[in-house]
């Protein structure tokens, strides 16, 4: 084997009260896509931070083609050849696609140079771009595509990629897997950071596994099956999620013709949505974003008021209630984006329980707040669903993803709610945060409610849910039962297949 | 009832160049994701020094030098309140005006009553003496021609220049930008100092030049019409301009009015240019998704540095 592009050795980094690496050691090779694995909080961030020159470690050494590698700020890791993409991107909005590239460049060529060499590049691997462009237009994909291009105009040997896909469609981590495996043949190594095994079996050459700060284990993914990855990963095997097998009762939700006008131009209408949930039914709705998912919540949480009709619980009109005469009611939801729509950021998770379980679990009496019973009842969130804080009064903005989805998700099923809507619940959460989160929407469903999954995630939904259909441009496919559903019929129902095959042909 | 239009935007000009130094100023500090509301304060800190050191030395090219060094010694205190210690930047922003007025009170005790040298105005033999022109563009004084120089220099350094760049960059996103390894603190500092300078220009064109005199509170708002102006004419220099020479306008043209005895009560003319300065750039950033786009969206917030 030939000297290696980076070598890290015994790296140690220490926080007031954690230690976020420890001894860390482990070795990149030229043209090699190098997968850094570990649940959140594993300390994956902090070291790729000093790899990138933006942390400084406390101890050990690293080196770059064999001579000393110490960057004291990220311009020193650009110019060794160390480039990285990161988790929230690092862009401008109100700039303009050339303009942000520009900012990322240690010596950016005129304007009109850099235009042309955007296009070039963009090409060249697959992801087009329009360098006259403001970056607040572009959707996740394509703003991950400027972070990308910005790396490649540098002509790095290492590209760091910070949970690349966790804002991206499958088609476009198709499109990005397309383009790393294109960069690794052309010799630029990639050290690629995820907790989605099933994306680091596809891509990576090599996995270096870290759990609290420590390197617990290195394997080939190629060879080692997601399983024994997440083993390793978190320290103990994951329970597949256990299903009740008790039949399902009578209808508890019944969606009828509903649609709904989009709230904004960049909205999509629903057409014609109907559903009907039997108490104890799991009904998996799945979709490419984009296709109505927000708007049917929104519809079904009450922030979108309908017809009385369109909505009914149990056999009642609901449809031109409130979000919380809903919730009292029973028809609870967790809403795809954690912060700022399921959680208020700046409000601690005490003020966030309250936020949504103030009916329902009676927080209030005679128009004021009980806040003791309020903390209560977001202690009992934190204990049963193992949400790492060190209390309740910490700010929501300040739990890592995986923690505060738990105690969204939490938040709503300690409610027992007749109905529960969930969007996106495992976005962006480790392994075992999401094992837990799907095992505690089962057993609600278990115990009686009905519950709709909305995912980007098929295995997801395949695993959970009793029925399946799909959102495509507002509308929703015939319900069909998911077991002995293949991905082919899958790939049918989504419908709009077809139109995105195109799209990624167009792309590439 | 006779207004002469020549003399009218001759002095349309001088009411204008205050408020459109410490715009541009402002401006740039905005640009910069700083809201300093101090603007008002290190005007008259300007006002003071700038007529100190004139009277001292006799030179008024002195004098305006030190009031850009008071302006922007006023904007340091800022600087290292809001950029180091984290201090809430509209709370300090507040202070900085009450403590530069106060201020410069004190240093204005001694010197009030006495007489500026007269700031020199530019003559050209021909260009200055030509009927119209001459009085409306040609004999100015410097401060009026490096004003809209300035308008000018921040329009070009803000869109074609990589300077320019970093300091929307930072304004925008200070978190991205110093994940880039910007230097977010750096660059808002030397914008707080250019807007504090810009700032004790326009206050010492008050005392120098259209005054000519120092008396307490001088500047009397002009700096919260500047600071206004910056947000109505949605960060766009060449706005900035057209609001400050809008105000400056009806500004001269009431006065003109009043003295003219015209039948409409004093009151309503002197709240004229604010209402009407208000009216108009309100009207030219409404209706446009873009404008509301051009606001520094990390304007105001507190950045520190993590990780």
């Amino acid at each position: 084997m030939s000297a290696p592009l980076l070598s890290i050795d015994g790296l140690t980094k220490a926080y007031p009260g954690v230690v976020a690496n420890n001894q860390v050691s482990f070795q990149i090779q030229p043209g090699e896509v190098h997968a850094l694995l570990g649940e959140n909080g594993a300390g994956k961030s902090t070291l790729v931070k000093m790899i990138y020159g933006l942390v400084r470690p406390d101890s050990g050494t690293m080196s770059f083609m064999g001579a000393s590698y110490t960057p004291a700020e990220p311009r020193a890791a650009r110019a060794t050849g160390v480039a990285m993409v990161f988790q929230h991107f690092s862009l401008f909005e109100a700039l303009n696609v050339a303009e942000n590239i520009a900012l990322g460049m240690e010596n950016p060529p005129k304007p009109r140079d850099l235009a042309a060499r955007i296009t070039e590049v963009s090409e060249a691997y697959g992801l087009p771009l329009d360098p006259g462009r403001l970056v607040g237009d572009l959707s996740a994909g394509e703003r991950q595509r400027v972070e990308i291009i910005r790396c490649l105009l540098q002509d790095p040997k290492l590209l760091i990629m910070d949970e690349p896909t966790s804002v991206l469609t499958p088609q476009e981590v198709e499109i990005l897997f397309h383009t790393l495996r294109k960069l690794s043949a052309e010799g630029t190594a990639i050290l690629y950071i995820s907790h989605k095994l099933e994306e680091i079996r596809a891509l990576c050459d090599e996995a270096t596994v870290l759990r609290l700060g420590k390197v617990v284990g290195t394997c080939d993914p190629k060879s080692t099956s997601a399983a024994e990855m997440a083993e390793l990963m978190v320290g103990k095997s994951l329970a597949v999620p256990a299903r009740s097998e008790a039949a399902h009762g009578d209808v508890i939700l019944e969606v009828d013709n509903l649609s709904v006008a989009p709230a904004s131009a960049f909205g999509t209408p629903l057409r014609d949505i109907s559903i009907k949930i039997k108490a104890g039914e799991v009904l998996g709705i799945g979709g490419v974003a984009g296709n109505g998912q927000d708007e049917l919540l929104a519809a079904l949480s009450g922030e979108t008021i309908t017809a009385p009709n369109a909505v009914e619980l149990k056999g009642k009109p609901v449809g031109n209630l409130s979000p919380n005469e809903r919730r009292s009611a029973g028809i609870l939801c967790g809403p795809e984006e954690r912060l700022g729509h399921a959680a208020a950021p700046d409000m601690s998770l005490i003020e966030n329980a309250l936020l949504t379980a103030r009916h329902r679990k009676s927080l209030d009496k005679n128009g004021f707040l009980d806040w003791g019973k309020t903390r209560q009842y977001a202690e009992e969130v934190i204990a049963a669903f193992d949400v790492r804080t060190p209390g309740p009064e910490n700010a929501a903005r300040s739990l890592s993803g995986g923690n505060l989805q738990k105690f969204v998700i939490g938040r709503e099923v300690m409610q027992e709610p007749s109905v529960l809507v969930v969007n996106q619940p495992t976005w962006g959460v480790d392994a075992s945060a999401a094992a837990d989160i799907r095992q505690a929407i089962l057993d609600l469903a278990g115990r009686g409610a009905g519950v709709i999954v909305i995912s980007q995630d098929l295995d997801e939904l395949l695993e959970i849910s009793d029925n399946f259909c799909a959102l495509n441009e507002g509308r929703l496919s015939d319900t069909k039962p998911t077991a002995g559903l293949t991905m082919e019929t899958i790939g049918l129902m989504l419908g709009g297949a077809h139109d995105m095959h195109e799209a990624e042909v167009a792309h590439v | 009832m006779m207004i002469d239009p020549v003399t009218l935007i001759a002095a349309l000009i001088v009411a204008s160049t205050p408020i459109l130094l410490a715009g541009i100023g402002e401006l740039v500090v905005e640009k910069a994701g700083v809201l300093n509301l101090g603007v008002e304060g290190m005007m008259i800190m300007g006002a003071v020094c700038g007529f100190a050191i004139a009277v001292q030395t006799g030179s008024p090219t002195l004098g305006f030098l030190a009031a850009a060094a008071g302006g922007a010694a006023l904007s340091l205190i800022f600087a290292i309140l809001t950029q180091y210690l984290l201090s809430n930047q509209v709370a300090t922003g507040l202070a900085l005006t009450l403590f530069g007025l106060g201020l410069s009170s004190l240093i204005g005790e001694s010197i009030s009553g006495s007489t500026p040298p007269p700031v020199a105005r530019l003559d050209i033999p021909g260009l200055s003496d030509m009927p119209v022109l001459g009085p409306i563009l040609f004999s100015h004084t410097s401060m009026v021609y490096i004003s809209v120089g300035l308008v000018v220099a921040v329009w070009a350094v803000l869109k074609h220049t990589h300077i320019g760049l970093v300091i929307r960059a930072v304004g925008e996103n200070h978190d991205a930008a110093h994940a880039l390894g910007y230097k977010v603190v750096r660059v808002r500092i030397a914008a707080i100092l250019f807007g504090g300078a810009c700032a004790g220009l326009g206050g010492a064109f008050f005392s120098m030049v259209r005054v000519p005199q120092w008396t307490e509170g001088m500047t009397a708002g002009a700096g919260w019409i500047a600071l206004a102006l910056v947000v109505f004419a949605s960060w766009k220099p060449g706005r900035v301009m057209l609001g400050a020479y809008l105000f400056g306008g009806i500004t001269a043209l009431q006065l003109r009015l009043q003295a003219a005895g015209i039948d409409v009560p004093v009151e309503i003319l002197a709240m004229s240019p604010y209402v009407i300065t208000i009216l108009v750039l309100v009207i030219m950033s409404s209706g446009k998704a873009r404008a509301a786009l051009n606001a520094p969206a990390a304007l105001g917030k507190v950045f520190h540095a993590t990780g």
